[in-house]
């Protein structure tokens, strides 16, 4: 028999649902899953028992008192340490807010625990979300459930290693520059960015606010569709919220599931195909191959070009840390979290220097670094100003693109999963991962990466994602089209997960 | 002109007027009186227990997002066509970033070069001669918390044991009305720069935007001043006055910075551009910090906010609600009630005409509505060292004062006693009568009674009256007005005296 920690959401919640398990069994199952594997893979930062088995009992409760349960009710889940959660210690992977215990929820967090969900605790992150590996985190590095001497990716490696790990069917996730999908696509599973404004900000601690996006991690589309259907919606909270609801993501995976895409326009991004060199051999195979799947499945392939791509990642590490620089300015000991100095003996400014010196790692110092130089008087136009502008063109290659095709593919990442350590003395060779995730932040469009492939070209065999992009408020067209591949690409080569060689216990 | 070394120059405000021209600006803050604050739904209330009207949003928390309060953008619109202005199709919020601990998240949510209503005017009296004041801009921000520093000689931060911070004012809706630099005032530019603030004050007021108190701080105001030679097209480098917080400290403040301006540039020295505190005690302007070592406040566009996109139809329809305002009223007083233009003047200068008219409104008769204005009540305000309309007392309750009299029902004496137990207690004017038992003694019977008492006791002087000394009878009127506690109508108490003492006048 299947464990209950191997099921997908969908099934463990029907499960529930159908009275054939508890809440509590399943939550007891992903709890023992932790304390079995996360010594190893290091996903979480904080578990919150307790908490966990008493909303699993309130769920089980409801379902005897005969009351409607939601569709992911009684679904454990992982939340992204990110997200602002009331009485639970929530520190963005940084030092800074070490001990800090919000006095009120995020609006996602809000609407996981409305739907019944359970929260297992929070997950492990790059430090205030700078990083694509999740070894910028203050505490400890998170290792790849695939090879443990990898990492996870980032900033989201904690969430997407519990899901892959098999702690948890579900996580939630952000994503300022790729920070949902390169995880995704080097754990082998799934994970959407939806369209900037689709998710409430609210109780996200911002990193970028113009890029920042909360969104679903699962194991199947359908999942990640269940979990994106209960985060989104506006919210009045957020005043960048879309205040129409989005397209219905759930009936788009089911529908793709069926593996027809017929009429289907998929675009190939030149620009994101390695031309100029840099991506991986084996992820560029896999990437083939998966587009040579899309058009098996009636897809119309044509190769679109998005010139001003190319400009997506110096127009990033210029905003991001703009906005960043400001966003960052209110840790500064005198509220909350962590305070240095104050023994008497310094002044106001002092205190607050020595806790942003002490408080802040390398990264995060260096982006603020960067972002104070390029919001300065005299280099605002010349940095912040003209990176608005590139954002502004890679906008309409996007808008042109999707006159001609539904959607644009491309890999999540010219990398598979990389040494925990590999990169770290040279943040290019980090920023560069972010390659193929940038334009969708920068145009705040929504895209998805699905697992489509293993290469064994650095190592053991490593998982390899597929991107799928789609214009503004169209994220049912990523669901679709990743669906759709899902089963294809299952049905040919069977669950990619199962590969997993280590941490034993997934059949 | 020239200076010469040799001669003793003459500092007297009349002479620098003579010899240099003032420019100044003011940029005005103004608190508006929303309910809720600029960016959450907290109370706006004044005077609450520190940090009672907070939460996760105006204390800057992690992940907290503001959200624009509707009625703050209305009630700017509302300033920004008052001062005839144009109002944005189009505008964005901005950060201004800087550390302070009054401010819970390092910046302060601003408008910087996007600002709601630009270009507009308004137009001041003084002697006379209207001054049209340019308005440059009307812009939306957030105010920032309270510092207060315990320990230490200064009040100040440096020197203080420790530092008490009340975010209850974090985030209170605050508007900046900045002015074009005003020429051609000369030496009436302390007038001037008077005369706007109160003209602002009343239109704020009677827009009713915000209650306008510059003692509780929801009015304040920069004053920037300039000199230039007389003759010199070329302005001066300008102070910025801070701590202004009165009308009569405008005025003052401006007449101070003309002098010690000038004061230097006659020695042949520079004026440094600098921010400087007015001292209330002094009436003198002190330095404070340095312009030239100003922070780069690293402006950019408040990623947390969309646009403000004020619909057409909407401006329109807030220029269609707005009301009479006080020049309007002014005009439409100075003919209903027949004043002349010099009673009108005076008023204004008073700063009572918008007074006046409520109270007129309120079903007084403009005389007396002007009479215990620019009598009375001036006096007490006078007395108390505020204007006369920050006096704890509405014109309504001036006005109910006023019907009472007219109804026979307070005398004069009375009715001052009335008003001054509103002024003390701050209860309405019927309460202040039926508690103080401050009613007319119209009962004859009862004076007649008075009046033969009173004669009795003062024989002598009742012979006098007889004897034809009629104004001997005031002594009775008062030995009357004694016995009765001042509730007796005088005149009466006068007829009925001479009355029962066989005396025509």
């Amino acid at each position: 028999m299947t464990q209950l920690h191997e099921l997908d959401a969908a099934s463990t919640a029907a499960a529930i649902a159908s009275g054939e398990v508890s809440a509590i069994e399943v939550t007891q199952a992903h709890l023992d899953r932790i304390t079995a594997v996360d010594g190893d893979v290091r996903a979480f930062l904080h578990v919150d028992t307790e908490g966990a088995l008493a909303a699993a009992n309130a769920v089980d409760e409801q379902r005897s008192a005969g009351a409607a349960l939601g569709p992911l009710a009684g679904v454990p889940l992982a939340m992204k340490d990110v997200v602002v959660t009331k009485g639970l210690p929530t520190t963005s992977g940084s030092k800074i807010l070490e001990g800090w215990v919000p006095p009120y929820d995020a609006t996602v967090t809000r609407r996981v625990l409305d739907a019944g969900i359970v929260m297992l605790g929070k997950t492990n992150m790059d430090e205030f979300a700078m990083g694509s590996s999740t070894e910028n985190s203050a505490y400890h590095p998170t290792h790849n459930p695939w090879d443990l001497s990898r990492v996870p990716g980032g900033s989201s490696g904690g969430s997407a290693a519990a899901v892959a790990a098999f702690e948890a069917p579900l996580s939630i996730g952000t994503d300022t520059g790729g920070s949902i999908r390169q995880p995704a696509a080097v754990t082998g599973i799934v994970g959407h960015k939806p369209t900037y404004g689709a998710v409430s900000r609210y109780g996200l601690i911002a990193f970028s606010s113009s890029l920042d996006q909360a969104g679903p991690f699962g194991r199947t589309v359908l999942d990640a569709a269940l979990l994106h259907e209960v985060i989104a919606g506006p919210d009045p909270l957020d005043s960048t919220s879309i205040p129409q609801p989005g397209p219905d993501v759930v009936a788009a995976a089911r529908q793709g599931a069926r593996g027809d895409l017929a009429g289907v326009r998929v675009g190939v991004v030149r620009e994101l195909t390695g031309a100029g060199g840099g991506y991986q051999q084996g992820v560029l195979d896999c990437f083939r191959a998966a587009v040579d799947t899309l058009a098996g499945l009636g897809a119309e392939i044509v190769e679109v070009s998005c010139p001003n791509f190319d400009y997506a990642l110096a127009a990033y590490y210029l905003i991001a840390p703009s906005e960043c620089s400001s966003n960052l300015a209110r840790f500064d000991g005198v509220r909350y979290g962590l305070r240095v100095g104050d023994d008497g003996s310094h002044s106001l400014e002092e205190v607050m220097s020595l806790t942003r010196e002490q408080g802040f790692g390398a990264e995060v110092k260096r982006r603020i670094m960067i972002g104070t130089y390029a919001l300065s008087s005299g280099y605002y136009d010349a940095y912040y100003g003209q990176a608005q502008k590139v954002r502004t063109l890679i906008a309409r290659d996007f808008a042109a693109a999707f006159t001609a095709v539904d959607v644009l593919v491309s890999p999540t990442s010219p990398f598979v999963a990389f040494g925990i350590g590999e990169r770290v003395a040279d943040p290019m060779a980090m920023y560069v991962n972010d390659l193929c995730t940038l334009p969708a932040s920068l145009a705040g469009t929504p895209a998805i990466s699905v697992p489509c492939g293993l290469s064994d070209e650095t190592g053991p065999a490593l998982p390899v994602g597929l991107q799928i992009m789609a214009p503004a408020m169209a994220d049912d067209r990523c669901y679709r089209v990743g669906a759709a591949f899902e089963a294809a690409y299952t049905a040919a080569n069977g669950f990619i997960l199962k590969q997993i060689s280590q941490l034993g216990a997934v059949r | 002109m020239t200076v010469r070394d040799d001669v003793q120059l003459d500092l007297s405000y009349d002479s620098v007027v003579r010899r240099f021209a003032p420019v100044i600006g003011l940029e005005t803050h103004v608190e508006l009186g929303t309910v809720s604050k600029m960016f959450c739904g907290c109370s706006t209330e004044f005077g609450a227990e520190p940090n009672t009207h907070t939460c996760p949003v105006c204390l800057g928390l992690p992940g907290a997002l503001p959200v624009v309060n509707a009625k703050a953008i209305e009630y700017t619109i509302r300033i920004g066509l008052a001062l005839n202005c144009s109002i944005a199709e189009w505008c964005r919020f901005a950060r201004k970033n800087y550390f302070y601990p009054d401010m819970p998240k390092n910046f302060q949510i601003s408008q910087y070069d996007e600002p709601l209503c630009v270009d507009g005017h308004l137009d001041v009296v003084v002697e006379g001669q209207t001054y049209r004041v340019g308005i440059e801009r009307v812009h939306m921000e957030e105010d920032t918390g309270k510092n207060t520093h315990v320990g230490g000689a200064t009040g100040r931060i440096h020197g203080a044991e420790y530092s008490l911070v009340d975010f209850n004012r974090a985030g209170i809706p605050l508007i900046e009305i900045v002015t074009k630099p005003v020429e051609g005032t000369g030496p009436l530019a302390p007038e001037v720069a008077k005369a706007y603030v109160t003209e602002l004050r009343d239109i704020l007021r009677s827009l009713g935007v915000s209650d306008v108190k510059m003692e509780q701080g929801s009015l304040r105001c920069d004053v920037n001043t300039s000199l230039s030679p007389i003759g010199v097209s070329e302005w001066g480098t300008r102070t910025e006055t801070k701590n202004v917080n009165s009308l009569r400290s405008v005025e003052r403040a401006v007449r101070s910075e003309i002098i010690r301006q000038a004061a230097i540039l006659d020695r042949g020295g520079k004026i440094k551009q600098e921010t400087r505190h007015f001292q209330e005690t002094t009436g003198e302007t002190r330095s404070g910090r340095s312009k030239e070592e100003a922070t780069d406040y690293r402006y950019f566009p408040e990623p947390d906010l969309v646009p403000v996109a004020p619909a057409r139809d909407w401006v329109a329809e807030i220029r269609a609600s707005l009301p009479e305002l006080p020049a309007a009223r002014r005009t439409r007083l100075k003919s209903e009630l027949g004043l002349s233009t010099e009673d009108l003047q005076q008023m204004v200068n008073a700063g009572v005409v918008e007074a006046v008219g409520e109270t007129v409104q309120a079903g007084a008769s403009a005389t007396e509505a002007r009479n215990w204005w620019m009598g009375y009540l001036a006096e007490q305000a006078n007395s108390r060292e505020v204007e006369p309309t920050s006096l704890p007392i509405t014109p309504a309750q001036v006005a109910r004062v006023i019907l009472l009299v007219a109804d026979g029902k307070l005398s004069t004496a009375l009715a001052r006693q009335a008003v001054d137990g509103v002024l003390q207690t701050g209860k309405d004017v019927d309460a202040i009568v039926a508690e103080r038992g401050l009613a007319v003694v119209s009962d004859t019977s009862e004076l007649t009674r008075a009046a033969d008492e009173a004669i009795a006791a003062n024989p002598d002087v009742a012979d006098k009256v007889r004897g034809g000394k009629v104004a001997a009878v005031g002594a009775l009127v008062g030995a009357v007005m004694k016995a009765t506690r001042g509730q007796a109508d005088a005149p009466a108490v006068r007829q009925i005296l001479l009355q029962q003492l066989g005396v025509s006048e």
